[in-house]
C-alpha cells in the first residue's frame, strides 16, 4: 500500500523530535501529544521532550515480519518506560535479539523506520539500542 | 577567526573483517592487509543512513557546545557522497530532528570525500562573515563500493559534526587553505549504484599531490612546520595513504595516531578526515595546534589549522568519545549479511 | 425494554473456501440462520465485517448481502470494531429489537481473508492497532499478544505449559466440530515446537486466516415462541473500550476493555460471573484466553493459567471454555468471530453441539466475550435457556 508523504510528515515533531504532551492537573505525561488527559480530562498542558532513556517494559522479537521489514526480520519490539515515566513501542536495533528482556537499559537513537521500496519516501525515528555507555 | 563550538561523531556499531570479504572473492586477505593496512571496516545496518548518522553526530555535537540552541544555527550543511535521496535534502531532515527550523539555511555538498570539509569550510565563513550566530557541518558517508573491487575492502560509513561559532570555542580556527584542479581519478555517474576510479591513477597525481598541494600551502600562510603540530589527521581512503602522506611531508606517527582511524573504520568518505578531527579532539590539550587535510576526488583537498582551547576539557566528556564508539560493544557481520545490508543482493521487487 | 432472544442460527464453510466469495459465503450462513429460524421475512440486519476494503477491495456491504440474499431493499447496516465487529452487529441486533424498532433481525457476521497475499493479511489485520505509533514500528498483531504475555509471565509468573494448554484444549475440542477449519488435536510438544511467530508466541499460539462468515435470527420471545422452534435469550450485552496503543494502558496484563464489558452485561442481566456456567472467549492467541478469563473476573490476576493447566477450562471441568474450538481450532474469520461465538452458546444451550462436544450435565446460562485489536475493545453477551 503507497504510504502518502503527508501521514509520515504530520508525526515529525513526535518522530524526530519526542515532543509530548504534559498535563497540569496530573504532571502526567502523553506520547505521541494529545488535547486531552484521559484520566483527569485536563485540557491545560505544555509541551515537553521525552527524555532518552528507560528500561524495556516488555517485548517480543517479530520473526514473521511486514513487507517493509522483511530483510531485518527477526527484530525485537519493545515497549520502554522512559525515565520520566513514559511509555512507548519502538523496535529495538543493534542488538542480539536472543539477549532482550525485561528491565533491560535501553536509548534512543534516530534511525530509518521504514521505507517504500526504493523509490517512496523514508521514513525516520525513534528506535531503542541497548544502552551501552 | 571562527572555530568549532561543538563536535562529535557517530559510527556504526557492526564491522566486516578483511578476511571475510577477501574469503568471498578469492582474494589475498594478508596483502590486502598490509597493502592497505586495513583491518576491518564499519558496515551501516538497514536503519542507518546518511541522515541518521548526521542525527546521532550533531547531536554529540550539541551535547558538547555549552547549550546552543538549535534555533540559533543560521545553517546545516551536510557534505555526502550517499544522501538518501537523489532529490531532497538530508540537511531538511536533520535540522528538523534537531529542532533548529525553520529559520535556517540548509544546503547539501557533494565533492566526493571531501563534502564534509566543504560544509566546515562554508560554515566557518559564514559566522566568519558575521552573518549568524552558529553554523553547522556535518560530515557523513554510508559508502558502497563495488563487489569484488579493492574499494569493497575500505567502504565504509561513520559521521561527524561541528557546531561552527565564535563564542565560547574547543578549537580555534586559524587558517584554511583550499587547493582544487580537475582529475578524473574516481567518479560515479547519475543512477549509477557503484562509483569507479583509475586504480593506480588515484595515488601519486591525484590523493598525494592535493594532500601535499594544500599541505605545503596552508604551512606557508601559517608560517608554521610539521613540529609545531601536537596532530594532524589527513583524508584516509585506507590506513596506508594518510600514514604515507604524514610522513613524508614531516609529520611523526605519534602526531597522526589519534585521527588515524581507517586501519580498524575503513574509509568512511566525506566523514573521513573530520571523524579523525572528531576523535583527536578528543585527545587534545588545550594549545595544541592541530592540521586537518582532506581529499575529495575530482580533486581537491581542504586543509585546517586549528587551536585547541580550555575549554576542550570541560566539554570532552559531554558526549561519547569518538574511540569508545570505535573499540567498544562492535557486532561482527559474515558477508551475506553485509551483502543484505548493503543491497547487494537481487530481490523480487 | 422487550425481552430478546435468538432462535436460529446458521454458519457458512470455514476455513480457506477457495469456490466462496465473500458474497456467497454471507449468503450461505445467513439462509442457513434464517431456515434454521423459520422466519418468512426480516425486518432489518447488521452486518459486522472488519476489514472487507482491505482484504477483498469491497465496501457497502449492506447493499450488496441484502442484494444477494435475495432481500433487496432490506434495512441493513455494516457495523465495525475490528475483530469484535461480529459482537457488535449482534448487539446492535439486540438493541432494535429491545427498543422495539423491529421484531425480527439479522446479526450476521463475515469475513473473506483469503484472497490476498499473506503480507496484505497481516497488513489489513493490523489496521485494529495504532497506525502511527505501533505499526509504523514493526508491530503485527501476534507481536502485540506476544509483548502481553511477556509482561503476563513476568508479573504473574504464567509459563509457556500454560499457554500451550489452551492450544491443546480449544484444539480437542475443535477436532469434534464439523464446522471447525482446523479439527486436529495437538500436543504440547507440537504446540512448543511449531515455529515461532513472535517470541515467546509460536504459530500454534495463533488463530488462523479464514474465510467464514456466520448469522444468528434476533427476536422478541412472543416470535420464537410462536415459531415453535428452540430459542435462547439473551440477558446481557456490555460493550468496552480502552486506549488503543497497547504502550498507553496501565497494566498491559489485563484486558479492560473486557472488563467493561462484562461489567455492562452482568449489570444488564441481574447476573455476576459466579452464576455463569461456561463461555465463548475471544482465544485469538493462546495469552488472550488467560488474560480474558482473568479480565472478565473469573480468576485472580495470575490465576488462569494454573487453573486451565488443573483442566477447569476443559468440556468436563468447572468452568469450560470455548467448546467450540474457539478462535484457534474453529478459526478467526474476524467480522464472523463474534457471531460464530453466539452460535456456539446457542448450541450448547438448546443440547444441539454437536457428538462429544456437548458440556455435560446441560448447561442452562452462558456468556460470549469478543474482543477488537489487542484489547481496545469488547463486546459480551449473557445468554441462557429459554
Amino acid at each position: 500500500m503507497t504510504m502518502f508523504s503527508s501521514k509520515n510528515w504530520r508525526e515529525y515533531p513526535h518522530r524526530y523530535r519526542l515532543e509530548a504532551s504534559k498535563f497540569k492537573k496530573s504532571g502526567k505525561t502523553y506520547f505521541p501529544k494529545r488535547q486531552i488527559d484521559p484520566v483527569t480530562g485536563d485540557t491545560e498542558q505544555e509541551m515537553v521532550i521525552l527524555p532518552e532513556t528507560g528500561k524495556v517494559v516488555t517485548y517480543t522479537v517479530i520473526q514473521i515480519a511486514p513487507p517493509q521489514w522483511g530483510d531485518q526480520s527477526p527484530y525485537a519490539l519493545a515497549i520502554v518506560e522512559l525515565t520520566d515515566g513514559t511509555r512507548l513501542m519502538a523496535q529495538m536495533t543493534d542488538c542480539d535479539t536472543t539477549k532482550v528482556k525485561i528491565g533491560m537499559e535501553v536509548r534512543i537513537e534516530f534511525r530509518k523506520v521504514q521505507a517504500e521500496a526504493d523509490h517512496g519516501v523514508i521514513s525516520y525515528g525513534y528506535k531503542f539500542v541497548p544502552k551501552w555507555y | 577567526m571562527a572555530g568549532i563550538v561543538g563536535y562529535g561523531a557517530h559510527l556504526p556499531r557492526h564491522r566486516i573483517k578483511v578476511e571475510e570479504i577477501a574469503k568471498v572473492w578469492g582474494a589475498d586477505a594478508p596483502s590486502y592487509k598490509k597493502g592497505l593496512m586495513l583491518r576491518e571496516k564499519s558496515v551501516p545496518p538497514p536503519d542507518m543512513d546518511t541522515i541518521t548518522l548526521s542525527v546521532e553526530a550533531a547531536k554529540n555535537a550539541l551535547r558538547r557546545s555549552g547549550g546552543v540552541d538549535p534555533k540559533d544555527i543560521g545553517a546545516i550543511y551536510i557534505g555526502s557522497e550517499s544522501h538518501p535521496y537523489a532529490v531532497k535534502p538530508s540537511g531538511t531532515t536533520v535540522a528538523e530532528a534537531l529542532g533548529a527550523t525553520p529559520d535556517i539555511h540548509c544546503a547539501d555538498f557533494e565533492f566526493a570525500c571531501k563534502a564534509g570539509s566543504e560544509a566546515m569550510f562554508v560554515a566557518l565563513s559564514h559566522v566568519d562573515a558575521k552573518a549568524m550566530p552558529y553554523a553547522l557541518a556535518i560530515a557523513a558517508d554510508t559508502s558502497q563500493g563495488a563487489p569484488s573491487d579493492a574499494l569493497e575492502f575500505s567502504a565504509a560509513a561513520g559521521a561527524a559534526a561541528f557546531i561552527m561559532g565564535s563564542k565560547n570555542l574547543i578549537a580555534d580556527c586559524l587558517f584554511t587553505h583550499s587547493y582544487m584542479t580537475d582529475m578524473p581519478d574516481f567518479w560515479r555517474r547519475e543512477h549509477q549504484f557503484y562509483p569507479q576510479h583509475g586504480g593506480r591513477f588515484t595515488g601519486e597525481e591525484a590523493y598525494f599531490a592535493h594532500t601535499k598541494g594544500a599541505t605545503s600551502a596552508i604551512l606557508k600562510k601559517a608560517g608554521m612546520k610539521p613540529s609545531d603540530f601536537a596532530y594532524a589527521i589527513f583524508h584516509q581512503p585506507n590506513g596506508k595513504f594518510p600514514q604515507r602522506v604524514a610522513l613524508e611531508q614531516g609529520f611523526t606517527q605519534e602526531q597522526i595516531d589519534p585521527g588515524w582511524l581507517a586501519p580498524t573504520l575503513g574509509n568512511t568518505y566525506s566523514g573521513a578526515s573530520p571523524v579523525g578531527l572528531s576523535a583527536t579532539l578528543d585527545v587534545a590539550k588545550p594549545g595544541d595546534m592541530i592540521l586537518m587535510c582532506s581529499y575529495g576526488s575530482g580533486a581537491g583537498s581542504d586543509a585546517f589549522v586549528w587551536k585547541v582551547t580550555d575549554r576542550i576539557d570541560e566539554v570532552r566528556d559531554l558526549a561519547v568519545r569518538t574511540k569508545k564508539l570505535l573499540e567498544e560493544n562492535v557486532i561482527y557481520v559474515d558477508y551475506g549479511t553485509y551483502a543484505k545490508y548493503r543491497h547487494k543482493i537481487k530481490k523480487n521487487a | 425494554m422487550r425481552e430478546v432472544c435468538i432462535v436460529g442460527v446458521g454458519m457458512s464453510k470455514w476455513g480457506e473456501v477457495w469456490r466462496q466469495s465473500l458474497r456467497c459465503l454471507h449468503t450461505e450462513a445467513a439462509l442457513n440462520a434464517i431456515k434454521n429460524a423459520g422466519v418468512d421475512h426480516l425486518d432489518s440486519m447488521y452486518v459486522g465485517c472488519m476489514t472487507s476494503g482491505l482484504f477483498v477491495g469491497q465496501e457497502h456491504l449492506a447493499s450488496l448481502l441484502t442484494d444477494y440474499m435475495g432481500m433487496p431493499g432490506l434495512p441493513a447496516t455494516r457495523v465495525e470494531s475490528a475483530c469484535a465487529s461480529g459482537g457488535l452487529a449482534v448487539r446492535s441486533a439486540f438493541i432494535e429489537v429491545a427498543a422495539g424498532f423491529s421484531d425480527i433481525v439479522m446479526a450476521s457476521g463475515v469475513e473473506k481473508m483469503t484472497d490476498c497475499s499473506g503480507d496484505d493479511a497481516t497488513t489489513a489485520l493490523a489496521a485494529a492497532a495504532d497506525q502511527e505509533y505501533e505499526v509504523f514500528h514493526g508491530a503485527t498483531f501476534p507481536g502485540l499478544y506476544a509483548m502481553m504475555a511477556h509482561a503476563h509471565m513476568e508479573k504473574h509468573g504464567t509459563t509457556r505449559e500454560m499457554l500451550s494448554a489452551v492450544a491443546v484444549k480449544n484444539h480437542h475440542n475443535g477436532s469434534m466440530n464439523p464446522d471447525a477449519q482446523y479439527p486436529f488435536k495437538v500436543t504440547r510438544e507440537r504446540v512448543e515446537s511449531s515455529v515461532m511467530v513472535a517470541n515467546p508466541l509460536r504459530i500454534l499460539d495463533c488463530s488462523p486466516i479464514t474465510d467464514g462468515a456466520a448469522a444468528v435470527i434476533v427476536t422478541t420471545v412472543d416470535i420464537a415462541k410462536k415459531l415453535g422452534k428452540p430459542y435462547i435469550k439473551i440477558l446481557g450485552s456490555g460493550i468496552g473500550t480502552d486506549m488503543i496503543q497497547l504502550a498507553q494502558r496501565a497494566d498491559m496484563t489485563t484486558i479492560k476493555a473486557a472488563t467493561i464489558a462484562a461489567d455492562g452485561a452482568f449489570k444488564m442481566a441481574g447476573k455476576t460471573i459466579k452464576d455463569m456456567q461456561f463461555a465463548e472467549v475471544h482465544d485469538c492467541f493462546t495469552i488472550a484466553e488467560i488474560a480474558v478469563a482473568e479480565s472478565i473476573g473469573k480468576y485472580k490476576p495470575g490465576q488462569a493459567g494454573p487453573a486451565f493447566l488443573a483442566g477447569e477450562s476443559a468440556l468436563d471441568g468447572a468452568f469450560p471454555i470455548n467448546s467450540s474450538g474457539g478462535l484457534k481450532s474453529k478459526g478467526h474469520p474476524v467480522g464472523a468471530t463474534g457471531v460464530a461465538q453466539v452460535v456456539e452458546i446457542y448450541k450448547q444451550l438448546t443440547g444441539q453441539a454437536e457428538k462429544g462436544r456437548q458440556i455435560p450435565n446441560s448447561p442452562k446460562i452462558g456468556m460470549a466475550q469478543n474482543m477488537g485489536g489487542s484489547g481496545g475493545s469488547s463486546v459480551v453477551h449473557i445468554m441462557e435457556v429459554a
